[in-house]
């Protein structure tokens, strides 16, 4: 299935959950934060929340601002 | 100017000056500005982060070390929709519920949209935030604003970037009048440090300054005399300024000045 990661489309092989998707996508030891389809996803859920075929995962971690 | 002598969102603060993080030339010359400006908060973001890179997590780590207080924004956002999720995503990433909230109603000047923002300030207060709203100089809007339950207030000088200072102090010494007890901080196109300076003599409460600081040939030097001038500002403002007069009033005492004459004189040839 294609899930959709800052605007780029990613392949996942099998439904999976945030937690796994993001932790095969590299992310695990990174500070970030998630929206899954637009909503906010809280860390706690992420093991919580399946994905589907043409979601759409934003992945923000800090950076500078004015 | 370590002493804390300012109460914003719940915190005891030394310094007026709320600095932006970006556009500097390096993390090493940011972190020297800010030391040199003496600001207790700084300004920080969100950004797309990929798998592999780890841009944000070096500047997040200088950050927490120099022990600031932050403050999340949610640049770029232009819904409420946008706004709500990006301030979550804040809330949960810089573990504060401090938010500077942004929403952007027109690309070229980035002017706040006033019903956006109005309609975002209202759910994130709701949901807990302490919102410092991003806001031009309008008085109904700031009224709107305050009614949906924000004690802070930024209008802006001019727009971001664009180093104008204040463009409509008329409006801004308004709301100063308007709103005593309202926490008042100018944000966005402060160029200079008399800019900043003027705007704390009108008795703003800060000054947020970003690529003034940032742009400057020295961002370390440029800081501290923001630094120096928001203090010297609020100093002024507390010490009562003069009234400005038409007329010349002569500082020295007359009386007894040689050559004196009790009457104004024609000029001589």
């Amino acid at each position: 299935m294609i899930i959709e990661v800052n605007g780029e489309k990613r392949q996942l092989d099998q439904p999976q959950v945030l937690a796994e998707a993001i932790t095969h996508w590299g992310y695990q030891c990174a500070l970030i934060a998630v929206a899954h389809n637009d909503e906010f996803v809280p860390r706690s859920r992420y093991a919580a929340t399946p994905l589907q075929d043409g979601d759409r995962l934003e992945i923000v971690a800090p950076m500078q601002g004015g | 100017m370590t002493t804390p002598n300012w109460e914003i969102g719940g915190r005891a603060l030394g310094s007026r000056l709320l600095l932006g993080t970006a556009r500097y030339p390096s993390l090493a010359v940011l972190q020297q500005a800010i030391q040199a400006s003496g600001a207790a908060i700084v300004t920080v973001s969100l950004r797309r982060e990929s798998a592999s890179g780890r841009a944000g997590s070096q500047f997040w780590s200088l950050i927490k070390e120099m022990g600031v207080q932050v403050l999340p924004n949610t640049a770029g956002c232009k819904t409420v929709k946008e706004a709500l999720t990006t301030a979550e995503m804040a809330r949960e990433v810089f573990e504060t519920a401090w938010l500077k909230l942004e929403v952007i109603g027109d690309d070229y000047t980035l002017q706040p949209h006033p019903f956006l923002l109005v309609e975002a300030a209202e759910e994130l207060c709701r949901r807990g935030f302490e919102v410092f709203p991003y806001t031009t100089e309008d008085l109904v809007v700031a009224e709107r604003l305050i009614q949906a339950g924000c004690k802070i207030l930024m209008p802006w000088g001019a727009p971001i970037g664009s180093g104008q200072g204040l463009n409509n102090p008329y409006a801004l010494r308004t709301l100063r009048a308007r709103y005593p007890e309202i926490s008042l901080i100018v944000d966005a196109g402060i160029g200079k440090p008399s800019h900043a300076l003027q705007a704390m003599e009108m008795g703003y409460d800060g000054v947020l300054v970003n690529t003034a600081v940032a742009r400057a040939t020295d961002p370390v030097q440029m800081g501290r005399a923001f630094g120096l001038a928001v203090a010297a500002g609020r100093l002024a403002y507390l010490a009562g300024a003069m009234l400005a007069q038409d007329m010349a009033e002569p500082s020295t005492p007359v009386t007894g000045t040689p050559f004196w004459h009790s009457s104004p004189q024609e000029p001589t040839k």
